[in-house]
């Protein structure tokens, strides 16, 4: 029964912090008074937006997906690994690397400028799009690729046999099935962006309501305000997410993509066009970034290096409160729960807990606790999920046998289970370590300059227009959540007796 | 003995009753066809099927309502007998307590045991550097040296080779000395080898034990059409 009592206590204490802000949130912007055109403009392109990204991203991912699905090329699980790290690659490095490419001083404007092309400007709502479309297509991808390779192979074989139009016959029910859930899970990803569009939206035309949250804050100091958008923002992330729960199948993190359905239709030429576009799409802006960071390494400000340390803190604090939150609510009730967090944003949820906590502190000296706090509910649906099946096949393949043997409470975790869940332990931490490290988000309503996290320092770069330096600080932030992510994922492998 | 009075148990909407005893110190096999509650009635005594009616006695305490660690008897599962990631001395020393650095006179003990099933020399190894025969001896020297009156035998040797099966009940039974050994088969032949009587299992209902000779020659009626298909 100690057991319960502790799953108890978690589940309680991750509902306090995602109902208490929402309430006040709702308490604060309840009555809509201070909605203006500019907020109905900021809602109207949130979904806009929106709309656009998952459209393309998906649209673009059902012939690059199809083109895996069906060809065995040197690289390709390279590529379809790559395709998984948009996840954890922190949204400001990718922004970057993307203004590296397309921006205005970027490497295709080098390129197509002396041949008298129009220039190019990532600014804006295409920019916006276009990194939604970067982030989300890796993404699309995977979804519609398991879809692929779960029809079976010997239906391609009766199909070639007949002669029969794999497409119309095998295809088109898949895609029926997989593609409105794949864009579902884009859309609301998409309607919840707030770095991308801080970074490169903005202005009249590109506000999303997230970035208007924080606007209201910045610029406006009006916190009733940014409730009242807390609010929009809020309904139309729990209604996106309730649809999006609906129609959404496949596994956001899906194994088992290794395999090739042998089939005798198509085009090798086109399918070979699609994947080597979508390779350069998605590995383009990251070489770009290398090229243009290295020569700043060097001379990065120190200020950098304790953002640096301060964003590390932050990441490991995540983990381990994120694993400590976990392992009790691994249960399917658990999962449940914290799938209410999800549709909830970071932005929501720092304006409530501003609302909550500014009577009594200054919300500058909790920035730090309070970006942990946010991180951790960001990340435990995703942790959850991966846990969930480890604990539950744990709980019945040795819960009778620890049992049997007087193992009880921690000792039965200890010796029995946690040693089982390893991997999906070491996994999940890494997610959440990498996702903490690059998120950019609640830290900008609370924190001071020059006080902030790594991301948030490469973003004050980014408005002094020191471009070295921001793509210099890229470089680093992306390497430690590359190198959290390995150490944890690693550390869950190494040894593991499965 | 091991005493059933009115007893039954009840995993999701499946129940098997049982009202019968288990004599001293022998070796009693449990039969019948699959699905029909062989596997729910040992569980039951166990612990992890929760019982519904009746009473469960061993050597006269009412285990009715205990929890399966409090329960004088120990299991040998179907699988999952070891936990992978411990060594063989670790899975072996859980006998005896819930430490993964036993002490001295534990080890002492646990090598022992080892030895008595021939596993001498092997317990620094991890169960997947084993046999699959020398597994099961891993898990037979744990149940021993659990030191409980009643040893439960979910089929625990069924992926063996039949040879190596055999050899292993052999053990189980010559080591099982002086408990009372409840072991579930589908091979009427292992009844023959090593059972003093056997419980026929048909669908809901343990039915008493009988002497193995009686059981194999003339089958209780319940049990008639089991046989016809074997």
């Amino acid at each position: 029964m100690a057991q319960r009592a502790v799953s108890v206590i978690a589940a309680l204490f991750v509902a306090g912090l995602v109902v208490g802000p929402v309430a006040a949130v709702l308490w604060r912007g309840g009555g809509f008074t201070a909605l203006s055109t500019a907020d109905l403009d900021a809602l109207q392109f949130t979904v806009w937006q929106a709309f656009w990204s998952a459209a393309i991203s998906v649209g673009l991912a059902v012939p690059v997906a199809r083109a895996l699905a069906r060809r065995q090329f040197w690289g390709r699980g390279a590529l379809i690994s790559i395709m998984g790290a948009p996840f954890i690659l922190p949204v400001v490095v990718a922004v970057l690397g993307l203004i590296s490419v397309f921006g205005g001083r970027g490497f295709l404007n080098a390129v197509l400028g002396p041949l008298g092309l129009p220039r190019l400007d990532v600014y804006g709502a295409h920019g916006v799009i276009l990194a939604h479309v970067f982030f989300n297509l890796p993404l699309a991808v995977r979804l519609i690729l398991q879809g692929w390779l779960a029809i079976p192979s010997e239906r391609f074989q009766v199909a070639a046999s007949l002669g029969a139009p794999v497409f119309w016959l095998l295809e088109w029910p898949m895609l029926k099935r997989i593609v409105p859930g794949a864009f579902a899970v884009i859309f609301v990803i998409c309607l919840g962006s707030f770095a991308v569009a801080l970074t490169l939206g903005g202005g009249p035309r590109a506000t999303t309501v997230e970035l208007a949250i924080y606007q209201a804050f910045k610029f406006d100091f009006d916190l009733s305000k940014a409730a009242s958008l807390a609010v929009v923002q809020l309904a139309l992330g729990l209604g996106a997410g309730l649809v999006a729960l609906f129609l959404a199948r496949g596994d956001m993190l899906g194994a088992g993509l290794d395999r090739v359905v042998r089939r005798w239709d198509g085009s090798r030429v086109m399918d070979a066009m699609w994947i080597g576009a979508a390779a350069l799409f998605l590995l383009a802006p990251l070489c770009a970034l290398v090229i243009a960071g290295v020569p700043g390494l060097g001379d990065l400000p120190g200020s950098i290096w304790a953002a640096t340390g301060r964003s590390v803190a932050i990441s490991l604090g995540a983990v381990v409160l994120t694993m400590m939150l976990a392992l009790p609510l691994a249960t399917r009730a658990g999962e449940a729960a914290s799938l209410l967090g999800i549709s909830v944003s970071g932005l929501v949820l720092g304006t409530g807990l501003f609302i909550l906590l500014q009577p009594y502190v200054r919300p500058s000296s909790v920035a730090l606790p309070v970006t942990l706090l946010v991180n951790v509910l960001m990340s435990l649906p995703f942790v959850l999920r991966i846990l969930r099946t480890g604990v539950e096949g744990a709980k019945a393949d040795y819960g009778r046998l620890g049992a049997s043997l007087g193992l009880r409470g921690w000792a039965l975790w200890r010796i029995a289970y946690l040693p089982r869940l390893r991997r999906p332990m070491g996994f999940s931490a890494g997610l959440t370590a990498a996702l903490a490290m690059g998120d950019l988000g609640v830290i900008t309503l609370f924190s001071r300059p020059g006080q902030g996290t790594l991301p948030l320092a490469m973003y004050e770069l980014m408005g002094r227009y020191q471009m070295g330096a921001a793509y210099a600080a890229a470089l680093v932030l992306v390497a430690v959540s590359l190198a959290l992510f390995w150490v944890f994922d690693r550390g869950g492998r190494v040894n593991a007796d499965v | 003995m091991l005493t059933f009075e009115g007893a039954v148990f009840q995993q999701g909407s499946f129940i098997v009753s049982a009202d019968f005893a288990v004599s001293e110190g022998g070796v009693t096999a449990v039969i019948g066809p699959s699905g029909a509650g062989k596997s729910t009635l040992l569980h039951g005594v166990a612990g992890f099927v929760p019982q519904v009616a009746g009473r469960t006695r061993v050597q006269g305490r009412d285990v009715t309502r205990a929890a399966p660690q409090h329960r004088p008897v120990s299991m040998l599962f179907q699988d999952n007998n070891l936990f992978p990631h411990l060594t063989v001395m670790q899975n072996v020393a859980l006998a005896l307590g819930p430490r993964l650095r036993p002490a001295r006179d534990v080890r002492d003990r646990v090598e022992e045991m080892l030895d008595h099933v021939g596993l001498s020399g092997l317990s620094d190894r991890k169960p997947a550097g084993l046999s699959g025969g020398q597994q099961s001896r891993v898990a037979l020297a744990r149940a021993l040296l659990q030191d409980r009156p009643v040893v439960l035998m979910d089929e625990p040797f069924s992926a063996l080779g039949p040879a190596l099966k055999d050899e292993m009940l052999d053990l189980s039974v010559s080591l099982a000395q002086g408990r009372t050994v409840v072991m579930i088969t589908h091979d009427p032949a292992d009844a023959g080898r090593i059972a003093d009587a056997v419980i026929g299992v048909v669908p809901g209902r343990a039915l008493p034990p009988v002497p193995t000779q009686t059981f194999l020659t003339d089958p209780p009626d319940e049990m008639r059409d089991y046989f016809s298909l074997l």
